[in-house]
């Protein structure tokens, strides 16, 4: 099967700036892809070309094997793509903003009611159809946007920022419905809430400075942490000054950070240790409250990888 | 086609749903009123036509023509809608003629409502109506020549007022350039042939024209071009705006 999304080589500067630098990556049907990065990173421009907003300098864009530049209208009827900030024409009710939405996308009759009831449906929008759109709070501008964006019920959806200033309970709504989406579509969500990554995507790419610097799933992300595999222990501050030094004499084990009421074993390599201190713990009749083992926190890697330079670049 | 047809209701209706097109049209009229029987003396003249109506249409658009373009793409790219709009299965063509359409019928609707004044002159005398419908159209094509010039200048600004002031400024370039406050200029030093055409390419000599009764298909394709020209170059400023 053909990838939905293809970026092959895309680049796109703003004068001085490179805000995409040479990026490639591919989505398949099925796949959720986190695009993660800082402000600024160049993940929004990166969609607008997506989505035909703007025109690449170099390299091509493809959607359902179809070059954005070359068949835009093509292109645009297979997508559905929410712009950041979701925008949308504030003086019309989301009833007739849906109406136009299902209109210019072709639809007339019967068939642009089902498809606007259905996406009226998906957002739970019914109690404030016909309030205009400057009137609403931003939980529901922003699912205005997000029905605008799978009214159609698009194979490919690009969504910017898809629960950002959502409340919590809002954005559970939103990613269990990417959910919902996710077997039959290719979704590309830009975030830059970590844990947004970890409930919704199959794969995650960090983008900084316009360049990819890390692509894989969240998992195989957290694994590059250096505190993944790392062991967390607590206890009171003595028992921790005398289980300390036993730690730092076992092998696999890197370093031991001492805090007040726990202390941190990071492994040498992410080896697995878990088990090790467990043991350890138990045969020398330490008095502790809990020994747990820590994944790597999608956060660290983040930072790590997009503080200062960038890092490496990945594939 | 039917997607032109979209776009040009939801912004006719725009229009509608906020007060723009209701204190647009209210001014309209107040001030073709006003400009008809205080500037033009249509009663003193005697006379039963519309010319004292007419003669003023053009310094009407020149004020309130600009303000009913300016929002046409500036708005849209302040607040980020245009981004919508060109992700949409929609041509920019499409989108630029629909959008312009939409302000050309609001501007219709508007000199529509003056038919009072039709009914008016032909109640106190018996007007010659061929001229007056001519001068409907004239002033009608006249507003979309107007309407190219505003939406196109609209097209290079997120700032409405920017928009304003760019578009008023050409239009006024447009209007003046058959007022002899021009022409004098010219005479004297320009040789004949040229300052016929500075007064060709006015608007005013060519509503002139149409508007005592004489349609000639050069006054057409005059203000015809002057769309034309206007509106291809909108397309292209928000094309070069998706590849900046």
């Amino acid at each position: 099967m053909p990838p939905m999304i293809e970026l092959d080589h895309l680049s796109k500067r703003f004068g001085a700036i490179t805000a995409v630098d040479d990026v490639s990556f591919q989505v398949k049907r099925g796949e959720v892809l986190g695009f993660l990065g800082p402000n600024g990173a160049g993940k929004s421009t990166a969609m607008k070309i997506l989505a035909g907003f703007l025109d690449a300098d170099s390299g091509t864009a493809r959607v359902c094997g179809l070059d954005v530049a070359d068949h835009p209208i093509e292109v645009k009827r297979r997508l559905g793509y929410m712009p950041e900030g979701a925008p949308s024409y504030s003086d019309m009710t989301p009833l007739a903003f849906l109406n136009f939405i299902a209109e210019s996308r072709g639809f007339r009759g019967d068939k642009r009611n089902d498809h606007v009831d259905k996406a009226i449906e998906m957002t739970q929008l019914f109690e404030v159809l016909s309030q205009p759109i400057e009137t609403l709070s931003k939980g529901f501008k922003h699912r205005v946007a997000l029905a605008q964006a799978l009214l159609h019920d698009p194979e490919v959806l690009i969504l910017d920022e898809p629960t950002d200033g959502l409340d919590p309970n809002q954005k559970h709504e939103v990613r269990s419905l990417i959910q919902k989406m996710a077997p039959d579509k290719a979704i590309v969500i830009s975030t830059h809430i970590l844990e947004e990554v970890d409930a919704v995507c199959t794969r995650a790419i960090i983008i900084a400075h316009g360049r990819i610097i890390a692509d894989g799933t969240p998992e195989e992300l957290e694994a590059t942490s250096p505190r993944h595999n790392g062991v967390t222990v607590s206890a009171s501050a003595n028992t921790l000054d005398a289980l300390a030094p036993m730690l730092r004499d076992m092998k696999d084990i890197k370093e031991v950070e001492i805090g007040d009421d726990s202390l941190f074993v990071l492994a040498k390599d992410g080896k697995a240790i878990y088990e090790d201190v467990r043991v350890l713990v138990r045969q020398q009749k330490f008095d502790v409250r809990d020994v747990r083992p820590e994944r790597g926190r999608l956060e660290d890697v983040f930072r790590s990888i997009t503080a200062g330079n960038g890092g490496s670049r990945g594939t | 086609m039917s997607t032109l047809g979209t776009v040009f209701r939801r912004e006719l209706v725009s229009y509608f749903i906020t007060p723009l097109a209701y204190v647009f049209i209210v001014i309209f009229l107040a001030l073709a009123g006003a400009m008809t029987f205080f500037l033009g003396s249509f009663f003193d003249r005697g006379q039963a036509d519309l010319a004292p109506f007419f003669t003023f249409h053009p310094w009407l658009y020149l004020l309130l023509v600009p303000a009913l373009s300016m929002r046409l793409w500036a708005e849209e790219r302040r607040i980020g809608t245009i981004e919508l709009l060109l992700t949409l299965p929609i041509t920019t063509t499409q989108a630029v003629l629909g959008k312009y359409l939409a302000a050309w019928a609001c501007t219709a609707i508007a000199l529509m409502l003056t038919f009072p004044l039709w009914l008016t002159v032909n109640y106190l005398g018996d007007p010659d109506n061929g001229v007056i419908v001519a001068g409907y159209f004239g002033s009608m094509i006249m507003a979309g020549a107007y309407l190219a010039i505003g939406s196109c200048f609209s097209a290079l600004t997120k700032n409405q007022v920017i928009a304003f002031v760019l578009s008023a400024a050409a239009c006024i370039i447009f209007t003046v350039s058959g007022t002899p406050l021009v022409l004098n200029f010219f005479t004297g030093w320009a040789p004949a042939e040229m300052i016929n055409t500075i007064s060709d390419l006015s608007f005013l000599s060519n509503f002139n024209a149409i508007s005592k009764g004489v349609i000639d298909i050069s006054n057409l394709v005059y203000f015809a071009s002057v769309i034309g020209v206007f509106l291809f170059i909108n397309v292209i400023l928000v094309e070069l705006y998706k590849a900046r």
